[in-house]
């Protein structure tokens, strides 16, 4: 593992469009600080994420992924994030199930009115992934390494 | 393999101040695919627009990648300046290198870093973009109404106005609905008949307004735009053409003891009947449950008496079926039955009365002639208590609804203060939870009520009421502010019932494909920006099928959904967003997992003959996308096991190429 | 049994009501039981066998079968009916195709498990109460079911059918079953030790997709995994995505819809427990979103396609599992 000090997380956020996305349009609009290491990705909605995309991630060699949506009952689509949530609470249980530490994968609602919130959260996320250090054990879920 | 062009914007000083826009636009040189890479100070500038269709044209782009502010601010801006360079504006893909890296990194070496980064992403996309043309499809410039009261009759002269035609369908013989049946409005208390017949007559005297009552919709297809809908009219027995509506044969009619529903049973009609005076189409009406000669061939007074000769006892159900381009929907609502309130003894005595019994009761053309009296021995009463919320807000289960059905607070406060004021000497309590009274001149007019005209309003619940021998109705009653127990000897009950969505809702919801919540209320498209609009394009909400809503709520919202229908049916072709689902029939197993998480029922299945790889050919069912109906959330590209469910502009693949290239480094 | 089962097959072949018969029928060791089809009363009387061996669901082949011309018998084990549900209601099978006779079962065990309990040479096999008489070249050998049957089997669902047109014996009962036990004990361990767990057992997986093309639930016309506009499948490219997550996205497309008929973890010729991936998913499903059975019915939403306003948060995973 290297060093906590210099080590820098890969973390890739998905972000829906309608809320999320605009929330962390809004951060840069209000120049709120959060770490470089965060880089995000558009989806229409939270529900389009396929959990392939989030185990890709990983085993891509991200070091944490989160997921952003509208609040639910406020979903652009009326009901995706509530079929996110349920595909992600299953899915890092599942993680979890499998020793991977879950602190690595996160489910955060924030709106387009959210800037705060968003910088927040990430500068939150950064640093719990940043204590874990690197990600080994989901590169490989067959565990062949 | 794509030829790229990519275009790094300074935005003045706003990224090129904590990004080296040089290094960018040369590191991202090296991608693949990329044959062109530049930036400028302001790519949205015509002179920048202009750098990037020269650059198209020179270099033979097949794909642009921009770096610049969000695509939330210039998306649409930049897919115009390719088109007209002649690229499919869909072979766009931008790099947000403002809000989300110079704006919020203050280390410049940190913030080109992820800039390169985030190009990369943009350009692993556009690699797998294809271009898109968004479909269009074409618009029936007539709208259909369902539910003829107070909403649809609004929605349907709004839309009228504007020089459409519009269908109502109406499944009582009459239109006009439940405020017909009411007596005087709040909080002005003008007459409702007053405000309404005149509204029924525009929509029969409207050329472009078709009624079809005593009618029901059997079948809906299609999708925005153009849906196909089968309504059936039930046989009246009696030539709506010919009928003069003069009431000759109503009053011929030995069958003389059926309940009159629009008394609520509180009087009688024949079996041959007109609804009420100014009923339109003012057509009588055979009831078939009813009529003898219907029944068993003997009778046929109402066809010797009928000198238009309108009475066809051989009359048929018919099927219509016509096409439209919008629905709106306009159900309404009814009282909840109040049968099972055993503690208000509402199926024990008379005079125990629900709130649209008593507007009959006080209704000039209702049974009792305008005069206030007692169901069972047609005396004045002199002290009448009002129960609020019965069967509103209730937390037990099974028995009442949860929600506050909001229209009760104020006709309570109405029927109260007519009360005292014809008839000063009858005591009136109303027993209430809260007193909800939130609206222009609510407050003011519930205030008038105990104020003014002396109502005594207690807060508390009614436990319980008993029929006594001699009449009177005994109420147990708490008053929780005085903390003390009442016992009060009424000659009337009112109960403020609980309102609850016309059953014929659910079954409409299923053949509209449009979303109810639990209470079987439709659901809007979004509870603030999309009011009148259900989730499913081309259907409209109007009045309390939506939710509980009085009469000026019902009027301002009908308005509003017919101005959206207007708005729809003043397009001549609708025009879709092109990033929308798509299945690869190949893989798709037809399990139908895809439909059942897609909000709007844009998807459907049809068995297809496929030529196998063996050469045999074999019938699969497959999933098909409704183009126009489809709104691009992507729930369905995860529902699918086999990956079949794609999404164009946001494809597994085109995801997966910017995950890779956000993780490589 | 068997012969009941035979006798009922000959009488709907000759009866015409139907044309084909699946069941099972014996390979080169009496153990070594295939599903097959059986188009005469000549090759139901050679071939047809139902032991205590016939664990293979026949569901999945209904697939195919109920797309052929003319009417199958299928003889269905409780835990097959499950499955035959679950693809009914994904319209996978068509249903006016087949005529289910429901068979009962006693738990089904196999050659390798025998074998692992040191019997050879194994001829023949019958119950005797809570025991099975196997029939070797050295005599016989009672062994009780309590040790010679697999896990799933020992921590059995249901004897009763969900779906039959028929059903031979008697009608069995839903059990109180103990599989999520094992889950349980995983989910108490900690982090490391799960981790270390499921690596001794997924490392030694060899992606032979034995458990991919017996499985039920994984009936994709095109798998995932072989799709290429997926973004996953890219063997050419020598991607190592589709080999290091095989088997958590197997078991995540199959959430909601696994029966746990447990057929998974009987064909793995490693004998990793795969079930158990899939029984953590039907644990937390009952637990979050209330019990559901899939297969139990052909109406009901699955989980996955289903939501509700109040669901629990994905950070409920945060306050649960082992120590850290």
């Amino acid at each position: 593992m290297q060093d906590v000090k210099t080590f820098k997380p890969k973390i890739v956020a998905f972000c829906c469009n309608w809320c999320s996305y605009a929330g962390a349009d809004l951060a840069g609009t209000n120049r709120l600080n959060y770490p470089a290491d965060v880089k995000i990705i558009r989806v229409p909605c939270s529900c389009r994420v396929n959990p392939m995309f989030i185990l890709r991630a990983f085993q891509r060699g991200a070091d944490g992924v989160i997921l952003c949506g509208c609040h639910p009952g406020d979903c652009h689509y009326t009901t995706g994030n509530y079929y996110a949530r349920r595909r992600m609470t299953l899915l890092f249980s599942m993680l979890d199930y499998l020793g991977i530490e879950k602190e690595r994968t996160r489910v955060e609602w924030v709106s387009a009115a959210e800037g705060a919130k968003f910088a927040q959260t990430m500068n939150e996320f950064v640093e719990a992934v940043t204590k874990l250090g690197e990600n080994k054990r989901l590169e490989d879920l067959r565990c062949k390494k | 393999m794509q030829r790229i062009g990519v275009f790094v914007c300074w935005c003045g000083s706003n990224i090129a101040a904590t990004v080296d826009v040089n290094a960018v636009s040369e590191a991202l040189a090296h991608e693949p695919g990329v044959v062109f890479s530049t930036n400028y100070q302001y790519m949205c500038s015509e002179s920048g627009q202009n750098l990037i269709k020269d650059a198209i044209k020179e270099h033979q782009l097949t794909g642009v990648v921009i770096c610049s502010c969000s695509p939330r601010m210039h998306e649409a801006t930049f897919r115009k300046t390719v088109a007209a360079a002649g690229l499919n504006s869909y072979m766009l893909e931008i790099a947000n290198i403002r809000e989300q890296c110079s704006w919020i990194h203050k280390d410049k070496a940190e913030a080109t870093e992820k800039a390169i980064i985030l190009g990369r992403a943009a350009i692993a996309k556009v690699q797998l973009n294809a271009p898109l043309t968004p479909g269009t499809s074409p618009v029936t410039k007539r709208a259909l109404v369902i539910g003829g009261g107070i909403a649809g009759i609004q929605t349907a002269l709004d839309i009228a106005d504007a020089g459409f035609e519009v269908d109502i369908v109406e499944k009582q013989p009459t239109i006009g609905g439940k405020m017909t049946q009411i007596d005087k409005t709040f909080p002005t208390l003008d007459c409702a008949a007053c405000i309404l017949t005149p509204k029924m007559v525009d929509c029969a005297q409207n050329e472009k307004i078709n009624i079809f009552a005593y009618s029901e919709v059997e079948e809906v297809k299609g999708f925005v735009g153009s849906f196909t809908v089968k309504i059936k009219k039930k046989a009246r027995y009696v030539d709506p053409v010919k009928c003069t509506g003069c009431g000759e044969c109503t009053e011929k009619c030995p069958m003389k003891k059926i309940p009159n529903e629009f008394n609520l049973g509180l009087d009688t009609r024949r079996a041959i009947y007109i609804p009420f005076a100014q009923a339109v189409p003012k057509v009588a009406t055979i009831d078939p449950d009813h009529c003898n000669m219907l029944k068993n061939g003997k009778c046929g007074l109402c066809a010797k008496v009928c000198s238009a000769g309108a009475i066809d006892y051989k009359q048929k159900d018919e099927i219509v079926e016509r096409e439209y381009g919008a629905i709106v929907v306009a159900t309404g609502y009814n009282p909840i039955k109040l049968d099972d309130y055993d503690e208000y003894a509402y199926a024990q005595s008379k005079d125990v009365v629900s709130s649209l019994e008593f507007e009959r009761l006080t209704n000039a053309a209702g049974p009792t002639g305008g005069t206030l009296l007692r169901p069972s021995d047609g005396k004045h009463p002199h002290t009448i208590v009002f129960v609020q919320c019965v069967g509103s807000r209730c937390s037990n289960e099974g028995k009442g609804k949860s929600y506050c059905s909001k229209i009760c607070c104020m006709y309570t406060a109405k029927h109260a203060m007519l009360t005292r004021e014809k008839y000063p000497d009858t005591d009136v309590y109303v027993f209430y939870i809260d007193v909800r009274s939130p609206g222009k001149n609510y407050d003011e007019f519930y205030r008038r009520a105990v104020e003014e005209y002396g109502v005594h309003y207690i807060k508390g619940m009614v436990g319980k009421v008993v029929p006594r021998s001699d009449g009177k109705l005994l109420v147990q009653a708490s008053d929780l502010l005085a903390n003390e127990q009442l016992h009060i000897e009424a000659d009337m009950v009112v109960l403020a019932a609980a309102i609850e969505p016309d059953k014929s809702a659910r079954p409409l919801a299923t053949m509209l494909t449009a979303s109810m919540d639990t209470n079987d209320f439709f659901t809007e498209a979004h509870a603030k920006l999309r009011p009148v609009e259900s989730p499913t394009a081309g259907i409209f909400l109007s009045g309390a099928c939506q939710g509980p809503k009085d009469i000026p709520d019902t009027v301002a919202q009908a308005g509003a959904a017919a101005s959206k229908v207007i708005g729809l049916l003043a397009k001549d072709k609708l025009t879709g967003n092109p990033c929308i689902a798509h299945p690869d029939e190949w893989m798709c197993n037809g399990c139908s997992s895809c439909e059942k998480v897609c909000p709007y029922g844009a998807i459907s299945y049809v068995d297809k003959e496929f030529r196998m790889p063996d050469r045999t050919t074999a019938i699969r069912r497959v999933a098909v996308v409704n183009e126009a109906v489809c709104q691009g959330c992507g729930a369905c590209t995860v529902a699918c096991p086999s990956g079949a469910m794609d999404l164009k502009g946001f494809s597994n693949s085109q995801i997966m190429a910017e995950v890779d290239a956000l993780c490589k480094m | 049994m068997q012969e009941m089962m035979i006798a009922k097959a000959k009488e709907l072949l000759g009866s015409g009501a139907v044309n084909r018969v699946l069941g099972w029928k014996t390979g080169e060791f009496v153990y070594d039981i295939t599903p097959a089809v059986f188009t005469s009363v000549e090759e139901l009387e050679k071939d047809f066998v139902y032991n205590d061996f016939c664990g293979n669901n026949l569901s999945k082949y209904l697939i195919k079968e109920s797309r052929k011309e003319g009417k199958i018998l299928a003889f269905l084990k409780p835990c097959d009916t499950y499955s035959f549900n679950q693809l009914l209601k994904e319209h996978r099978i068509l249903r006016d195709n087949v005529y289910v006779v429901g068979v009962p079962c006693e738990g089904k065990t196999d050659g390798e498990t025998l074998k692992a309990k040191g019997v050879k040479g194994i001829l023949g096999i019958r119950t005797e109460g809570d025991s099975f008489v196997v029939d070797t070249l050295y005599g016989e050998k009672t062994l009780a079911k309590a040790d010679a049957l697999p896990e799933r089997c020992l921590s059995c669902k249901s004897k009763k059918h969900m779906v039959y047109d028929e059903l031979l014996g008697p009608e069995g009962e839903v059990l109180d079953s103990h599989r999520f036990d094992m889950v349980e004990k995983i989910e108490k361990m900690t982090p490391d030790e799960r981790f270390e767990f499921w690596r001794g057992e997924l490392s030694r997986c060899i992606r032979c997709n034995a458990c991919r093309n017996v499985c039920p639930a994984c009936s994709c016309e095109k798998c995932v995994f072989d799709n290429d506009a997926s973004g996953i499948a890219q063997k050419a490219a020598a991607d190592s995505f589709e080999e290091n997550m095989f088997h958590i996205i197997r078991a995540f497309h199959v959430a909601g819809r696994c029966t746990d008929c447990g057929e998974c973890s009987r064909v793995c010729p490693q004998n990793i427990p795969l079930h158990l991936l899939n029984r953590k998913f039907i644990k937390d499903i009952d637990t979050f979103y209330g019990e559901y059975q899939a297969g139990e019915d052909t109406t009901t939403r699955a989980p996955l396609t289903n939501y509700d306003p109040g669901d629990v948060e994905p950070s409920i995973v945060y306050g649960k599992g082992g120590k850290k």
